[in-house]
């Protein structure tokens, strides 16, 4: 049986918006290519969640024309929350819905040779080192459907590119907003951080509106060469309505670490693929995840770190809360490939169940093939402490604010990774109304 | 003013249909220290968490009344802020919550909207009494109760009392698992609690804590009731002669509850 895949335009298409964007050659090509695979490509197979009813297929339109901001404070009031608008060096990129909307990068990073800067720009004025990394390490056009559907239709996203042994300290954020009901996303992020050097970066996706039936399909691609520090920090808030396919996956060479800090906060039903290649030896990955799921929502997280370089370790911590008839699967994968001698790989997932209804289900899974290595999973379902409750009421605390207590207490270790003080606050909020 | 009054008449509490409590009659008031003794499985630490109110124990009859009004009705957390306090024999530990931000939600409870106390007033407090238990001042930082060692959960249970200032507080068994220097420090904060206003009923097996605390009223605990009740010189011939006298005097054979059901 086939799907019966409508677009709302051809090839013809793709290649003028390929032109209209001013695109290089190999640029238009790559799309094209994509465009002309992606329908015999399968669908991806997330573990123990069926998305054959799901739509990241069908919509109505590919562009839309947003504003941009003259000045950040035409910014939505959310979205100021965000940014430290005080702040004399901004590094800061705001799309708006597909339109590059604003964007700043401070003279001393971009003496040093740094790169920020819309996909587009990036494709037309620093095509040849996008070229080396877009699509070629990290996620591959021809993975699956929604993968080539993203290299086909790209209409958004950020290059950032960190020259080799520049360590910038104060973080690079990007903010992606989505207001309206009819954009669908297919944004593509690449971070590439040179030897020696080192990057914090921040994204957010938040829809300032209630409702939207449209697609997210989120690809980020880190590269994180020897030596070179990378922490990503993620907070998605997409409306609900919105279906999300988003694949963040980083590839780590020699002695390079790479520390993920996502908040998967969106309202509507989500597949988020999380997966940290270790290539190099003595190479790090650690991902922190923080999930809330509520209404009716369906969400698939899996996170894997897969370890080929010797001496590689690999961390993965997530803590999700469920309520109303919420479902979440809660996937984690520890890889060990043969000749990934004295690795370590080590998982803890834990879910708490806050209604009768919600479902969460975590599946912890080690797959070994190197026999000189260390391991080891954790994994809970359970419900709220009521001998935690009654310490925490016996003190005074009334039970809605005790209860309160328990699940930002659950939640925190992942917050507290976040680095930057207004996004953390932001997803604390988030969390707060979400679990109310 | 006086402080408050803690009465307790024919209390019976069962555990998953187990009675425990076969009728206990005792009231404490402001300015007085009553201790219990008694062996193990006699019903001590299961009137506590009665009093209290926690979620396993069920009063079948009989009633707990503070200033006349009625604890049993009342829910945990109201419980406490009319004024009751215990110091848990097993405290829990809250992942993620730090021991300041608990200390401070559990305050404000206290004070009421409108009135919370600031954070500078409240980190000021704080770091006193931290002083006064003689602990490390990072534990205001870790998350509450988490890794704590025995000695450090107990010191942490007399800084919460000592922060929440109640009228009447139980402390269960708060000298098992302590080395002498902390048993001292927290017989040093129970003391400096002493006053008027202030109860406290105190559950141990061990006269040692005693030495340090000096009790008003000492009972001793059998079979779900209290057999037996005198002053200070009670506790010190239970310490001499053990609790077989009393056994012999009342014609008790096995002195535990709860195993016959």
């Amino acid at each position: 049986m086939t799907t019966e895949i409508k677009l709302p335009f051809d090839k013809d298409n793709v290649r003028s918006f390929s032109k209209e964007m001013s695109e290089p050659a190999w640029f238009e090509e790559f799309r094209l290519k994509a465009f002309e695979s992606f329908e015999q490509l399968p669908m991806p197979r997330p573990d123990k969640t069926r998305i054959d009813k799901w739509n990241f297929t069908q919509f109505t339109q590919h562009t839309v024309n947003s504003t941009a901001y003259a000045s950040l404070a035409e910014l939505p009031e959310e979205v100021k929350a965000l940014v430290d608008i005080d702040a004399e060096h901004k590094n800061l990129y705001i799309q708006h819905n597909q339109t590059p909307a604003f964007i700043s990068l401070s003279e001393e990073l971009k003496s040093k040779g740094v790169i920020f800067t819309d996909i587009f720009t990036a494709a037309r004025e620093h095509s040849d080192q996008l070229k080396k990394y877009y699509m070629t390490q990290a996620i591959n056009a021809d993975e699956h459907r929604l993968t080539a559907l993203n290299a086909a239709l790209v209409n958004g996203g950020v290059f950032l590119y960190i020259p080799k042994n520049v360590e910038i300290a104060e973080p690079i954020q990007a903010v992606y907003i989505h207001d309206d009901a009819e954009a669908n996303l297919f944004n593509h992020v690449i971070v590439v951080a040179e030897d020696n050097s080192s990057v914090t970066y921040v994204e957010n996706y938040i829809s300032t509106m209630e409702v939207s039936t449209t697609v997210a399909n989120i690809l980020a691609e880190v590269i994180v060469n020897a030596n070179a520090k990378v922490t990503f920090g993620a907070v998605d808030t997409l409306a609900k309505g919105i279906t999300t396919y988003v694949n963040r996956r980083g590839v780590v060479g020699r002695d390079g670490r790479i520390e993920w800090a996502l908040g998967l906060m969106n309202e509507g039903n989500t597949i988020s693929e999380n997966t940290t290649n270790l290539i190099g030896d003595g190479s790090y990955g650690d991902t922190k995840t923080v999930v809330v799921g509520r209404g009716e929502q369906t969400q698939n997280f899996t996170t894997k770190i897969v370890h080929f370089g010797k001496n590689s370790e690999g961390y993965i911590l997530k803590h999700g809360v469920m309520k109303d008839s919420a479902t979440s699967i809660f996937n984690g994968i520890g890889k060990i490939e043969h000749g990934a001698s004295k690795s370590n790989a080590e998982q803890e997932s834990r879910v708490l169940m806050l209604s009768e209804k919600a479902r969460g289900d975590a599946n912890p899974a080690l797959l070994i093939d190197e026999d000189d290595v260390t391991a080891g999973h954790a994994a809970s379902v359970g419900r709220v402490d009521n001998v935690q409750l009654y310490y925490l009421m016996s003190r005074g605390i009334p039970k809605k604010e005790a209860e309160r207590l328990v699940i930002h207490g659950f939640l925190a270790p992942v917050v507290n990774q976040l680095p930057i003080e207004g996004v953390k606050k932001q997803l604390t909020e988030v969390i707060e109304r979400k679990v109310r | 003013m006086a402080g408050s009054t803690l009465t307790i008449k024919d209390l019976h509490v069962e555990i998953e249909g187990k009675e425990i409590l076969k009728g206990v009659n005792l009231e404490i008031k402001g300015g007085e220290i009553h201790a219990i003794m008694g062996p193990n499985g006699t019903g001590k630490s299961t009137l506590s968490s009665a009093i209290m109110g926690h979620p396993k124990y069920e009063v079948t009859s009989g009633n707990i009344t503070l200033d006349g009004e009625n604890v049993l009705e009342m829910e945990v957390d109201e419980r406490a802020r009319a004024g009751l306090f215990l110091a848990m024999q097993y405290p829990s530990e809250i992942n993620g919550v730090t021991n300041a931000d608990f200390l401070r939600s559990a305050l404000n409870s206290r004070l009421g909207e409108g009135n919370e106390i600031s954070l500078m007033k409240f980190i000021r407090k704080m770091d006193k009494q931290m002083e006064f238990l003689e602990m490390d001042l990072d534990m205001a930082q870790r998350y509450l109760n988490e890794g704590f060692s025995g000695g450090e959960k107990k010191r942490n249970e007399i800084l919460q009392l000592m922060m929440l200032q109640p009228k009447i507080a139980i402390l269960d068994e708060i000298d098992s698992g302590l080395d002498i220097d902390a048993l001292k420090v927290v017989s040093k904060g129970i003391n400096e609690m002493r006053g008027e206003d202030f109860g406290c009923l105190i559950i141990t097996h061990y006269q040692r804590l005693l030495d340090y605390i000096t009790p008003d009223h000492v009972h001793v605990m059998m079979q779900g009731r209290i057999v037996k009740s005198g002053g200070p010189e009670l506790a010190q011939r239970l310490e001499a002669e053990g609790y077989d006298w009393i056994k012999h005097e009342l014609g008790i054979e096995d002195e535990t509850v709860g195993h016959e059901a």
